[in-house]
This record gives structure tokens, C-alpha cells and sequence, in this order.
């Protein structure tokens, strides 16, 4: 025990000696340095310069992946809570749930096969008649299931962050769909998680037309949840409220002919030179948790497509 | 005796810059942390107020460079503007530090009074940042986080006296 003792303090010492010299070298650095007023104007320059680096240019993608890597098991812990939540709710789920759940997942299955059946002869016939028209039409999408993680992003913006990043082969600008609609484009895209700026964020618009009569305008975003707004609609346009907006692929961003809202209001403002018109996105875009990360098909596979195949990457990953 | 009195003092000092880094995740994760039901209008502002505590707590240690640091974090936490947040940050340990001396001294409500100046600047800076870029501007709720942080100060400071005497400078 003793001896022990004595060992400890004899390695003790020479570390109080280097801590010291650390301290006696570094102590007048840290007095003699930069003072906080020079610090803080190089700090706010360098800001600024990623700030102008970033709005105008977009060439921070680097950067800002690379922080990712540390800012990533922030974001996973924060998720964590929501995510143990729903694994217990998924734990204590009765057998007598479960098996409704299975029966109506069944009958839905069904339903939709069937749809499917008609839905590729259908495809097949479009595509040779748009041949004829000589105007290609982008489908065949590879798609990916992503889920939204349950974290707050910048508030009075409407973004979400789902967890598919650039090694699941997420890119800048790809389109993200849900069940029912067109949810929103990747803005930013990190390895292993990426942010979705959703349609209906006050900086988003998407060119759509309105499925009844071909009218083709663009879909801009409120920055509320439940509207968008359709931009230089002339007085004398035909649009009715029930009109359904589907994407009309002209930004070639997004894929032609997913739905994307439904037309809430048409108002004549008397201050507003062109009609008034508020649609209702289609896409739940607070209720999804799971989203669709799609890619468009390669010209190959659209020449396969043609030839009556089903498109082999067809489906989910 | 003297040598062991002064190392233990340093290695005070850098364990307050790794509890300043420890606080100032931990209110990063309060920030990105959905809770249920929690008005997203009355989130105090965390990382702006763990920094401007430990800015006055350890002043030599924590500073204007770690709040750069610390502001990049949230751009890409929060996937905004990168610098937006690193802007802002830096400024308020500027302001902070600068600020730490005559503050210390005055009864506790004028405190808590220049610590919401702080945080209105703070304010400020990202509104002129979200104006200049051409982002979405925010309704009058935006300004709410620092009022909430006024009655947050005082419980704050009462923390602060002993963690100043633990690490502060001598």
C-alpha cells in the first residue's frame, strides 16, 4: 500500500511539472493575444463570407457535410425520444390491432395490385402515343423510402429532415413525394441524413397544370402549412374550386403528372390584377412519416419501358 | 506546493471550457428536440443563453471563437444560412465579454435587464441576415424566445456566482 503510494506520487510529479511548463508557455500567449474586439471582427467577417458563399453560390456543400458528421449524433439523440415512443406504442400493440391492421393492409394490397395490372398497360399505351407526339415523358422511377426524423429545424421555415443521405445516393434537388402527392425537394444533402424543403415553404415554387384542362402555372408556397398559392392566373383563366394540380414536369426537377394540391379558393381581389386562387397540398405533409425519394429512370430503361417491359428497377428499394 | 496549486488551477480552467462544450451541446440538442405540445414560440433561446453564462463565467476560456464554432454547429443542425448562426454567436460572446465587467456588479434585475439587450442583438443580427438574404421574413412571435429568457436569467445567475468562484479568473 505504501509502496503504492509512493509510486503515485513519483509519477504524480513530473506531470505537475509539464502542466507548468504547458501553462508558463501558453499563460502570456493568451494575454498578448488578438484582443475580443479584433477576434470578434474577423469572426463576423468570416460569417458574412460564408453567408454570401452560401446564399449566392451554393458552394458550401462540402462544409457542410463534412460538420454534419459532427452535428449528426445531436440530431440522432434528439430523435431517439420520438423514436422509443413509437417502438413501445409498436411493443404493446394488442394482437386484436395488429391483426386488424394486417387484414386492412391486405385488402388494400389487393386493391392495389389491381390497379397496377391496368396502371402498366396504361403506361405502355402513353408512351408509344408521346412517342407519336414526338414529347418524351420522364417515368420509371427508382424510389427509396425514407423517414422523417422528429427534430425542430429553423423556425417559420417549412423543412424537415429525413434519414437517407448521399450514401443511400440522396442529391441536391431531388424530388421527395409521400403517399398521396409531391411533398417537397432536397435542399441540402448530408451523408447520412438530408433536408427537405417542403412545397409549401414561402422560398419554394414548382411549375404545375391543373389536371382537368392542361392550364399550366406555378404552385408557390405560403410558408403555412395548408396553402399554396397559384401565381399570374389571368382573370378570365378557368379554374374551379375541386381542381386537381398535378406537376407538369417543365422544371425537369420534378417527374410530370403526380398530384400536388387541390384548389381551396378562386376570389377576385380588387387590388390583384390576376385571380386569386389557394389550392390545399394533396401530400400530408405534417401527418407523413415515411417520405419517397424518387429517382428518375435512365434513357435506357425508358427505351425498355417502350418496348412493353416493366421497368426493372421498378419498386422499392 | 506552489507548482501542484497552479496546475490544478489550469486544469480547472480547461475542465470549464469542456463543461462550457458539454452545456452548450446539451442546450443544442434542447434546441432540435421535438417536444409534444411545446409552443414553438416559447422555446427559450438555449445556445444563446449557455454561451453568454459561461462567457461570464469563464471569460479567458470560453469566447468569441467558440461561439463561431458553436454557430456553424447550429447552421447545420438547423439548416439554415451557413454563418447565419456563427454571425450572431460571435457577436453575443463579444458583446458578452465586453460587457461582463460593469454587469457583474449591478443588482440582479439591471443584469438580467443587459442580458436581454444581448439577446435582442442576437435577434437582430439573424432578422437582418434572414432580410438581406431574401428569406422569409418571421411573424411578430419571433421575438417572443427572448422575453421568455428574462425570467430564465435570474435562476441562470444564481448558478453563476459558485461556477465563478470555481473556474472564474483569479
Amino acid at each position: 500500500m505504501a509502496l503504492t503510494r509512493d509510486m503515485f506520487a513519483v509519477s504524480r510529479d513530473p506531470f505537475d511539472v509539464t502542466i507548468l511548463l504547458r501553462s508558463a508557455a501558453i499563460k502570456p500567449l493568451f494575454a498578448r493575444g488578438p484582443s475580443p474586439t479584433f477576434r470578434v471582427f474577423l469572426a463576423a467577417l468570416a460569417a458574412l463570407g460564408l453567408i454570401l458563399a452560401d446564399h449566392r453560390h451554393q458552394h458550401l456543400a462540402m462544409v457542410r457535410s463534412a460538420l454534419a458528421f459532427v452535428t449528426y449524433p445531436i440530431q440522432y439523440a434528439a430523435d431517439q425520444p420520438s423514436a422509443l415512443v413509437r417502438m413501445t406504442r409498436e411493443q404493446f400493440a394488442s394482437t386484436d390491432e395488429l391483426r386488424d391492421e394486417n387484414l386492412l393492409l391486405h385488402r388494400e394490397n389487393l386493391l392495389l395490385k389491381a390497379r397496377v395490372q391496368q396502371f402498366e398497360a396504361l403506361e405502355a399505351e402513353n408512351i408509344r402515343l408521346r412517342d407519336l407526339l414526338g414529347s418524351s415523358l420522364d417515368l420509371g422511377e427508382r424510389v427509396v423510402i425514407a423517414e422523417i426524423m422528429a427534430i425542430e429545424l429553423a423556425p417559420y421555415r417549412q423543412q424537415v429532415m429525413v434519414n437517407k443521405g448521399t450514401k443511400s445516393g440522396v442529391f441536391v434537388g431531388q424530388p421527395v413525394l409521400d403517399a398521396n402527392a409531391v411533398m417537397g425537394q432536397v435542399v441540402s444533402a448530408s451523408p447520412f441524413s438530408s433536408i427537405v424543403l417542403l412545397i409549401t415553404d414561402a422560398d419554394h415554387a414548382l411549375p404545375v397544370e391543373i389536371n382537368r384542362n392542361g392550364l399550366r402555372t406555378i404552385a408557390a408556397g405560403t410558408g403555412l402549412s395548408e396553402g399554396l398559392e397559384l401565381l399570374y392566373i389571368p382573370k378570365n383563366a378557368d379554374v374551379r374550386v375541386g381542381d386537381l394540380l398535378v406537376t407538369s414536369g417543365m422544371d425537369g426537377r420534378f417527374p410530370a403528372g403526380y398530384p400536388v394540391a387541390r384548389v381551396t379558393t378562386v376570389r377576385q381581389d380588387p387590388d390583384n390584377p390576376f385571380t386569386t386562387v389557394i389550392a390545399e397540398p394533396t401530400a400530408r405533409l405534417d401527418r407523413s412519416r415515411e417520405v419517397l425519394l424518387v429517382w428518375n429512370l435512365s434513357e435506357t430503361s425508358r427505351q425498355q419501358a417502350l418496348a412493353g417491359d416493366a421497368p426493372q428497377s421498378r419498386g422499392t428499394e | 506546493m506552489r507548482p501542484s496549486r497552479v496546475s490544478s488551477v489550469q486544469r480547472r480552467r480547461s475542465g470549464s471550457f469542456w463543461a462550457a462544450l458539454l452545456t452548450l451541446v446539451l442546450a443544442m440538442y434542447l434546441t432540435i428536440l421535438p417536444i409534444p405540445g411545446w409552443p414553438l414560440d416559447y422555446r427559450p433561446p438555449w445556445v444563446v443563453l449557455a454561451l453568454i453564462f459561461w462567457c461570464f463565467a469563464a471569460p479567458d476560456r470560453v469566447g468569441v471563437l467558440l461561439g463561431f464554432c458553436i454557430g456553424l454547429m447550429m447552421d447545420v443542425l438547423t439548416g439554415t444560412l451557413l454563418g447565419q448562426h456563427a454571425l450572431t454567436l460571435s457577436v453575443t460572446a463579444y458583446l458578452a465579454i465586453m460587457l461582463r465587467a460593469r454587469i457583474r456588479i449591478f443588482p440582479l434585475w439591471q443584469q438580467t435587464f443587459f442580458v436581454w439587450l444581448i439577446l435582442l442583438v442576437e435577434r437582430l443580427l439573424t432578422l437582418w441576415v434572414v432580410g438581406a438574404t431574401g428569406q422569409p421574413m418571421p411573424p411578430l412571435t419571433y421575438w417572443t424566445p427572448s422575453l421568455i429568457s428574462l425570467f430564465l436569467w435570474p435562476f441562470m445567475s444564481l448558478l453563476l456566482t459558485p461556477m465563478e468562484r470555481r473556474v472564474g479568473p483569479s
